[in-house]
């Protein structure tokens, strides 16, 4: 079957150009590539059809000599889908291909009508496979692209702040699922350790919908710390939240909730046997602003 | 033989795991610790784990069973000073230790064994009382 790498090899030249032309009316993007370069992706593709249907034959694409075609493929899709090339543009490159190749099929074998139909079947099915290979490696590089975000997002989206001295807070913005449990759960246990904190604060006034998943990986979280000795609060329950969660029957009895990030907050500073207090006499008010400190802080203002 | 040392520290008892446990090691460790407390009259147990770096489900029950048994002779255990990777391990593998109270250091523990007006008083006390 090494008759299509022959009709290839002799009609080199007038494939390429045609092909090239067609492209250039169908899909060509000036704007985010030059001709040379379209040119030498295009020959150095045809040149690896033709040693590949040498090898391995036309009918056997997932074949070793087929290695370079698909490699060489791959790599002008993922340039491509990072340049910002459409999946349908990228197709289209191997795809078009398939009239000039049919003319020069034809030409060569207009005398025996079954052995050109022979020829144009194992062609087409060849660029057909082609073009799926391109769409394939389009799809992995597009998801290479998200995953990596995601893994961005999810080292981004986890700061562990420090409120007061042994007092920590973790406001958790989005979903949580199980990955970002496993983030959030060690950043808060590491950032315990290192500042030697009784009290942490996990803030989920940014949590769009709490169910049961979520809540048991709250649990999770909470537990952990307490087995190592530090409390946790959750703050940030919004209405709408607090009656979702007894209406899906979520335990969280022996979890201590409030409404807001300051409650949770007072309250902490309350068990660490801190109070807050406004300094100088109710009737002062030189400052004017309500300057509230407390604990140590509060000692070495007075 | 290769044992866990169990310290007296006033009315409290120290223990501090820095060696892998096996089965023989924490039976002789219950074994010690309920002789001691029964001996000394303890009132409290500091277990102190900051240097374990790998638990398994062994260890997690063997912290539960010395509270437990340390609750009926009438001591309170603390378990101080647990890693981050092991009470993630501890609740991965869903053992909560509802039992046990926990710290995350010595000084903690010992601030909550003995409790407010206790005689023990932690630096930062020392300090606000002298301000």
């Amino acid at each position: 079957m090494s008759e299509l790498a022959e009709i290839i090899s002799r009609n080199e030249d007038q494939i390429r150009s045609e092909w090239t032309r067609d492209m250039s009316k169908s899909v060509e993007r000036a704007d985010l590539m030059s001709k040379t370069e379209l040119d030498e992706q295009c020959s150095a593709l045809l040149k690896a059809i033709v040693d590949g249907s040498r090898v391995s034959g036309v009918r056997e694409i997932t074949g070793a000599g087929w290695n370079a075609a698909r490699d060489l493929l791959t790599e002008i899709t993922a340039s491509r889908a990072r340049q910002g090339f459409s999946p349908s543009e990228v197709a289209t490159f191997v795809l078009s291909l398939k009239q000039p190749l049919f003319a020069a099929i034809r030409r060569e074998m207009s005398k025996s009508a079954d052995k050109m139909f022979e020829t144009l079947w194992g062609a087409t099915e060849l660029l057909d496979g082609l073009a799926l290979i391109t769409t394939e490696s389009y799809i992995a590089t597009r998801e290479e692209f998200i995953a990596r975000q995601q893994q961005e997002l999810l080292e981004l989206s986890t700061p562990v702040v420090k409120l007061w001295d042994g007092i920590l807070a973790l406001p958790i913005i989005g979903t949580l699922d199980s990955a970002r449990t496993q983030v959030v759960m060690e950043n808060l246990l590491q950032t315990v350790v290192s500042t030697n904190s009784k009290y942490a604060i996990i803030d989920i006034t940014g949590v769009p919908t709490v169910d049961t998943l979520v809540a048991q990986h709250l649990l999770k979280t909470i537990t952990a710390a307490r087995l190592m000795g530090a409390d946790c609060i959750i703050s940030g329950v919004r209405p709408q939240i607090a009656q979702t969660i007894v209406h899906l029957g979520i335990n969280l009895e022996d979890v201590i909730t409030r409404a807001k990030l300051s409650d949770a907050f007072a309250l902490a500073l309350q068990r660490s046997g801190r109070t807050v207090v406004r300094i100088g006499s109710a009737g002062s008010a030189a400052s004017g602003a309500p300057r509230a400190l407390a604990g140590p802080l509060a000692k070495q203002e007075d | 033989m290769e044992r866990i040392p169990v310290l007296r520290m006033g009315s409290l008892l120290l223990i501090t795991i820095q060696v892998d446990m096996h089965d023989k090691l924490a039976l002789q460790l219950q074994d010690d610790v309920t002789e001691r407390i029964s001996d000394w009259g303890s009132t409290g147990v500091l277990i102190d784990i900051s240097s374990l770096e790998i638990v398994d489900s062994f260890i997690g029950r063997m912290l539960a069973n010395i509270a437990a048994m340390s609750r009926v002779l009438g001591a309170e255990t603390v378990v101080v000073g647990m890693q981050p990777a092991v009470a993630i391990t501890l609740v991965e593998l869903g053992m909560s230790l509802p039992g046990v109270r926990t710290a995350l250091s010595v000084e903690a523990g010992m601030e909550l064994l003995y409790g407010a007006g206790a005689g023990f008083r932690s630096e930062s006390d020392h300090e606000r009382s002298e301000a």
